[in-house]
């Protein structure tokens, strides 16, 4: 039955020459390639519950009296929108949990898309023939992040209303068009009515094709160019190294795809998100103290907060004050987060392939950019939470905001030179980052002592052997079909033709302690 | 297979199998075989360790992995139950959970464990075709254009008029019916001559309705809850031997009697980002922007004297009716809220 409906198929679309071959692509093994995968899963899971959440929310600022099973709402003009993200909390059943999902999803979203894109930078994985891959996956941050923002307004509450008021200021702080892209994009002038059902379907259809394209992209580009790989036995520029697509990759992948989605779900589980119903529906002349956007939002709220109080006035014009740290600052990082990898290119003047990724300490002068430049987002996520430092440190809000002002400034300065030094330090310890054996020194009855050196850890005790070339003619299940049932009284050392593990450039000496595995 | 080998042999530029674009850019590059490496099967010996799977212990591996799916049944039903019963979200979302997390971890132990652990290579060719190969495109590509295009010199420029059009016509309904031009909006509020202060409930503020030290906020009656009229009505102080509030020495002679009785009203729009400045801190006589904590001082004409404004609140001129009503002398005299391109210097 399914031999005939494979057969039906692959007569009609030709799957077995191809499918074939892509049953041997190779997925390398190292975890730092799980990051992306972790983005690709929350989109996923994003995806999933954001059709949930679709079913339920009402897009609409249309003000209705909440009737609603919130008791201490009930009874108060809201939004349509309010009303029906505490209805769809509260009154749905499950309703919550996707909630809640959706918005650790995002959470997650956007984190992995950064750690990953640090992966990608640090490791030198964006350079020729990446580079394209570079900008649809810092497209994918950007719009990741307007997405986010975009969805977190939805629900029309007072610390979102605030967020949208600000957003407002700054896209009508933009020269020249300021005033009216802000009133075409709002529909008006602020609030209006168009805010909710213009942000919805941003939110719910047009942004998210276009990142369903451009993944779309992002993984083509990658199954053609196929993955960069770290240095290691074996692994040439001519071949990619790691696990078959199927059956080995397609099992860990799901499992960590079921994962993500696991995590998600424990995070809803045990902390609360984004309780709308505490903060109340939005009223523009109210407002909440400690205003925190979510945290991919919070470097600009934090460049918003320690920027000197000017602005350019002249000619009968006007560049405002937040002009420059929500739109030039902005514009500036996303502008050379673009372009990075042909401004390496002009500096290094490397205009090679490169398939072998870098290790981070071995481009000591990038590594330590980068640390610099991120270091400098992270002050400023620092300084998002000023007024929230101040209460809990019990000290005066100008106090805490000169410091950030200082330290946005000398962070990066001197996390530069650090970084630096500790990529010179780890070139000349060939052995940095391995993993050091313990040395376990046991005391006999009479009082001599003895060393002798712990077992390998599970994970390091996995010997190095050369890849096997997997190109079409090697069968597969034949060669498994031999496998001998490895049981205890064929332990592991036993196996012909493999090398012993590679002890050699380990270090002696390490942690006074003996590991629990330890038999 | 022998005929695609043979095929991968002769290839030129003109194979279009997306099975053979590997194999045809391989075929250009110095020193690379045109032919796949044939690794024949019998060579590869069954005992070879990439084919042995990671697990010391396969039994206790599946076990474990096993166990995984059996936590995943358990899980998936106790969220049916939990939904059931109406369970809270935390029953929900543990069951929910624990079912995923089964689900995954029996999923990654068995792939992880007990399935061959390599590690197998696949080849890798750069993708770049040769010169020769992109020679013949681009000459393909241009003669057919000269034929096609090039002498038609009329049809790409009516083409090109009919187009143009196109383009500067759907501007009209895709940007320009999004929304209305701002006019005069930004630089005009509610308050007129004569408005009544009243709050939000519509109630008119009377002289006397606020202690030492209160605030309010205040609207003109036809924009009760307006984001750009919305103004803090502050009692400072008793009011003064003069009756007026003093304001600062470059305001002497414009806002005298701007302040009457020790109240005073600021526009509530923050001139940073446009934020209600919402806290008054009654002791230092400043108002706090809760968003980005620019503070503004209340007895000198609302001076942002700390954080990123840039500009005093608008004052917004009071006097006090025969009625004991508060009441505008006049709309602000400058526009309220954050600064745009067209703003300048008033």
């Amino acid at each position: 039955m399914i031999d005939a409906l494979f057969t039906w198929f692959d007569e009609r679309l030709g799957i077995s020459g191809s499918g074939r071959k892509m049953l041997n692509k190779i997925f390398p093994d190292h975890w730092s390639f799980l990051i992306g995968e972790v983005a690709l899963y929350s989109f996923i899971v994003l995806l999933g519950t954001g059709v949930f959440l679709t079913l339920y929310f009402v897009p609409s600022s249309k003000v209705v009296i909440y009737e609603g099973t919130y008791a201490p709402l009930r009874g108060q003009p809201v939004s349509e929108a309010f009303a029906s993200t505490l209805n769809l909390s509260f009154a749905v059943r499950d309703g919550l949990l996707m909630r809640q999902m959706h918005h650790w999803a995002a959470n997650i979203f956007v984190g992995s898309i950064v750690v990953h894109m640090l992966r990608i930078f640090f490791t030198g994985a964006f350079r020729k023939p990446r580079e394209l891959n570079w900008i649809v996956g810092s497209t994918l941050l950007i719009l990741a992040i307007f997405n986010g923002f975009l969805g977190y307004s939805l629900p029309d509450d007072l610390v979102s209303g605030t967020g949208i008021r600000i957003s407002f200021s700054i896209v009508e702080s933009i020269p020249l068009i300021g005033s009216y892209a802000a009133f075409f994009l709002f529909g008006g002038n602020f609030p209006g009515n168009s805010i909710v059902p213009r942000f919805y379907i941003l939110h719910v259809l047009v942004l998210p094709a276009i990142m369903v394209a451009l993944i779309g992209a992002h993984l083509g580009m990658l199954v053609r160019q196929k993955h960069t790989q770290f240095p290691g036995r074996g692994h040439t520029p001519r071949n990619v190294v790691g696990s078959p697509l199927w059956p080995t990759f397609i099992a860990k992948t799901t499992g960590f795809m079921f994962l993500t989605v696991a995590v998600t779900g424990i995070l809803s589980a045990l902390f609360q998100i984004n309780p709308v119903w505490l903060y109340g529906p939005y009223v523009p002349y109210k407002v909440s103290y400690a205003v925190q956007p979510d945290w991919y939002m919070g470097w600009l709220d934090g460049a918003l907060r320690i920027m000197p109080s000017w602005e350019i006035v002249g000619f009968g014009h006007m560049i405002p004050n937040v002009f420059f740290p929500a739109i030039l600052l902005p514009g500036i990082t996303f502008g050379v987060l673009q372009m990075w990898p042909f401004i390496e290119a002009r500096l290094t003047g490397d205009h090679a392939e490169h398939q072998i990724l870098d290790r981070p300490r071995d481009r000591p002068k990038r590594t330590a950019f980068g640390a610099a430049v991120f270091s400098f987002y992270f002050v400023l996520l620092g300084a998002s939470a000023t007024d929230v430092l101040a209460n809990y440190l019990s000290i005066s809000l100008n106090v805490v905001l000169t410091s950030f002002r200082f330290l946005a400034i000398a962070v990066p300065l001197i996390v530069f030179p650090v970084t630096y030094r500790i990529c010179k330090e780890m070139q000349s310890v060939p052995t940095a980052g391995q993993r050091k054996r313990a040395n376990i020194v046991l005391r006999s009855a009479v009082g001599g002592y003895t060393t002798v050196r712990a077992d390998q850890r599970p994970g390091d005790a996995v010997p190095r052997v050369d890849p096997l070339p997997l190109d079409e003619d090697v069968e597969f299940v034949p060669a498994m079909a031999g496998i001998p049932v490895v049981s205890d009284d064929s332990p592991a050392q036993s196996r012909p033709e493999e090398p012993a593990p590679d002890t050699s450039d380990r270090p002696r000496g390490g942690i006074f302690r003996i590991p629990r595995d330890y038999r | 297979m022998a005929t695609k080998t043979a095929r991968v042999e002769t290839i030129t530029g003109s194979s279009h199998m997306p099975d053979d674009t590997e194999a045809a850019a391989g075929s250009g590059e110095p020193g690379a075989s045109p032919r796949r490496v044939r690794i024949p099967v019998a060579s590869v010996r069954a005992d070879a360790p990439q084919f042995q799977i990671a697990a010391k212990n396969p039994r206790r591996a599946e076990i474990v992995a096993g166990s995984g799916f059996l936590m995943a049944a358990v899980g998936f039903a106790g969220f049916g139950a939990a939904y059931w019963q109406n369970y809270s979200n935390f029953w929900l979302a543990i069951t929910f959970s624990v079912g995923f997390g089964g689900l995954g971890y029996g999923m990654v132990i068995w792939g992880k464990y007990l399935m061959p652990r390599g590690p197998f290579s696949e080849s890798r060719h750069s993708l770049a075709p040769t010169q020769a190969q992109r020679e013949v495109f681009i000459e393909d590509f241009a003669s057919r254009g000269k034929v096609a295009v090039e002498r038609r010199g009329f049809l790409v420029k009516a083409l090109g008029l009919a187009s143009g059009i196109l383009g500067v016509v759907l501007a009209f309904p895709f940007i320009r019916s999004l929304g209305p031009l701002p006019g005069k909006t930004l630089r005009q509020t509610a308050w007129r001559r004569g408005s009544y202060l009243v709050d939000i409930t519509g109630r008119r503020i009377k002289t006397g309705d606020l202690e030492v030290g209160g605030f309010t906020t205040v609207f003109p009656p036809d924009d009760i809850g307006g984001a750009y009229s919305q103004t803090m009505l502050i009692r400072v102080d008793t009011p003064p031997a003069s009756g007026y509030l003093t304001p600062p020495p470059q305001f002497a002679k414009q806002r005298a009697t701007w302040a009457p009785q020790g109240y005073i009203a600021f526009s509530k729009v923050c001139t940073h980002a446009g934020c209600p400045v919402g806290l008054y801190q009654e002791l230092t006589k400043k108002m706090l922007c809760p968003c980005h904590q620019s503070l503004f001082d209340v007895t000198d004409a609302a001076i942002p004297i700390f954080g990123p404004a840039p500009r005093p609140l608008p004052q917004l001129p009071l006097y006090i009716d025969d009625d004991g009503y508060f009441r505008a002398q006049d709309g602000y005299d400058e526009p309220v809220g954050p600064g745009y391109w067209e703003r300048g210097n008033d």
